[in-house]
């Protein structure tokens, strides 16, 4: 039996979400490989060769793995899993996107998004926004998998020595062309890896509010700032921002949620945050249902006040 | 240039899903059904195609129970122009919903097939990646805009950290996220209209396609339920909590 692991990173290093997939790794057994496929990603390659646990590195590096395309990086991981008996990705949605096709080309199932590891055949998965979980077993002979962060602790990124190996690229698909990227700049924690998130809803009311109230006290707490789809949607924060059944799943150290009311696909992204404190003036805010600490009041003026107070 | 267009019928979205007290599924007998809201997106964008005068035919298909007509019926009443029932009872995971779809591009020769970039009931996010594996297309998944332009189109994708643009070639699968439309509301009119509207019937083996599931599904349960904490009543006081009691700050 032996997992092979496939990095998230950025051609210079290794991405966290890679780290917390190997350790879902370890849990099924055998041998450890990760692949690191992209274009001058010999930096990300020696990183991962450092990741405790892992004993072989693959490195695909060719101009048609720049930017990750799925038309391009599923022939290659493709062809690499025959050699495997599970092939595991970070639920990313840069491995989101080519997984599944990597799982049609094998002509297997994926298993979406494990939480836990029961054995090499068998895991857990999230259904219905995370409202039920199941079991899920499979009978083929290559388990293609995306793992979600939050539910594995992230492997010691020091510590091991692993061989680095070159593997031949597969050809250009020619079927799809990278043209640019628009991405959020930000000197906070990324979202899914911050120890605290400040997270906002459609209360907040503009854009300008939504900034204004928040991003003071997440400078203040170190924090990275998080949205309901409702504030996205309504423009007060970019895509990225969203936490939820659709965006983005987070489970930091304290999770402070200001005038969002709850919804279900939104409680999906952050329940199992370890501590949640909820800021909204409606005390029947399902929200509250799950909040360790919950404040009933006006967001405009306790947020303020709260930002002062730390 | 004609699309396909593959709508689901799903528990609605409000819906808050428990497991049976036995485990053996979800308990949704008696839940309110509606067509997955990104596949809604989907249809809608088909629509606008069609309005613009880039696409010249809808058709929308869905698979299961008979009573996935409804949700059909409702894509034609947005604006498809006819529907394809794959009827059965099996139960059907993404590489099997693909394989049937793979059949129905074979039959129906669109330039590109929509659905939504995942299902609320699953939470899957797999089946337009699979259909572009098998057929060897390109693929535009989590949509937030798209340009059809001249056996190419420009997609807008909503990734991790922000937008990312590619250019694919057509036919292409595109999986589509909720901001790149908001759906319109059905008039009267054109759920009557749509009742008039061509859907035909068929089953998996018609298509040659076998649909069993790889995986076998079982103990559906309820996450451990966290509880409610307390409420306080001032700043001060949420402070004091998350600096001495929770000691998170």
């Amino acid at each position: 039996m032996s997992v092979l692991v496939i990095a998230e990173h950025d051609n210079a290093s290794i991405k966290k979400a890679t780290l917390n997939t190997v350790t879902a790794a370890g849990k099924i057994g055998g041998d450890i490989h990760i692949l690191v496929a992209g274009k001058d990603c010999d930096g990300a390659a020696q990183t991962a060769a450092k990741v405790a646990g892992v004993s072989k590195v693959l490195v695909a590096d060719a101009p048609q793995y720049n930017h990750e395309l799925a038309e391009n990086i599923a022939p290659l991981v493709a062809k690499l899993a025959a050699g495997y008996s599970h092939v595991l990705a970070p639920a990313t949605t840069m491995c989101k996107n080519f997984m599944p096709r990597v799982a049609a080309l094998l002509d297997v199932a994926q298993i979406s998004e494990i939480i836990a590891v029961e054995s090499a055949d068998t895991f857990v998965r999230p259904i219905y926004a995370g409202n039920v979980l199941v079991t899920a077993k499979s009978s083929d002979p290559i388990k293609v998998i995306t793992v979600r962060g939050t539910s594995f602790d992230a492997a010691p990124a020091e510590g091991g020595s692993a061989a680095v190996e070159a593997v031949d690229p597969t050809p250009e698909a020619g079927l799809s062309s990278y043209v640019s990227q628009e991405l959020t700049k930000s000197e906070r924690p990324e979202l899914t890896a911050a120890r605290i998130v400040v997270s906002g809803g459609r209360a907040l009311g503009s854009y300008e509010e939504f900034h204004k109230q928040l991003e003071p006290l997440a400078d203040k707490l170190g924090a990275a700032i998080g949205a309901t789809r409702a504030a996205v949607d309504a423009g007060y924060a970019p895509n990225d921002y969203q936490v939820g059944q659709t965006g983005k799943v987070v489970a930091p150290e304290l999770y402070i949620g200001i005038g969002l009311s709850g919804a279900i696909q939104h409680l999906a992204g952050m329940k199992d945050s370890k501590v949640i404190v909820a800021i909204n003036k409606d005390e029947e805010a399902p929200i509250f249902q799950v909040s360790d600490y919950g404040l009933v009041a006006d967001l405009f003026t306790a947020v303020p006040e709260l930002t002062k107070a730390i | 240039m004609k699309l396909l267009v593959a709508v689901k019928r799903v528990v609605d979205y409000n819906v808050n899903v428990r497991s049976k007290s036995d485990g053996t599924g979800p308990d949704i007998a008696n839940a309110k059904m509606s067509m997955n809201p990104f596949d809604e997106v989907a249809i809608e964008e088909a629509v606008r195609l069609k309005e613009a005068g880039k696409a010249t035919e809808i058709v929308a298909v869905s698979m299961g129970l008979k009573a996935c007509e409804e949700t059909i019926r409702t894509a034609m009443a947005m604006g498809a122009d006819r529907g394809i029932l794959v009827e059965t009872d099996a139960q059907l995971q993404p590489l099997a919903v693909a394989k049937v779809l793979k059949a129905l591009v074979a039959k129906e020769q669109p330039q590109a097939v929509l659905l939504g970039k995942q299902a609320i009931d699953d939470d899957c996010n797999q089946t337009g990646q699979m259909l572009a594996a098998l057929l060897g297309w390109a693929q535009g998944t989590f949509l937030s805009k798209l340009e059809v332009g001249d056996g190419k189109a420009i997609v807008i994708r909503e990734v991790d950290g922000g937008l990312e643009t590619d250019e694919i070639k057509l036919p292409a699968v595109l999986t589509v996220d909720l901001r790149l439309n908001e759906p319109r509301f059905v008039k009267l009119p054109n759920i009557m209209k749509a009742k008039k509207k061509p859907l035909e019937v068929i089953k998996p083996a018609d298509l040659g396609v076998d649909v069993d599931p790889r995986l076998a599904y079982s103990n559906f349960r309820d996450p451990p339920k966290r509880q409610a904490g307390i409420k306080v009543k001032t700043v001060a006081e949420l402070v004091e909590k998350l600096k001495n009691e929770a000691k998170v700050i």
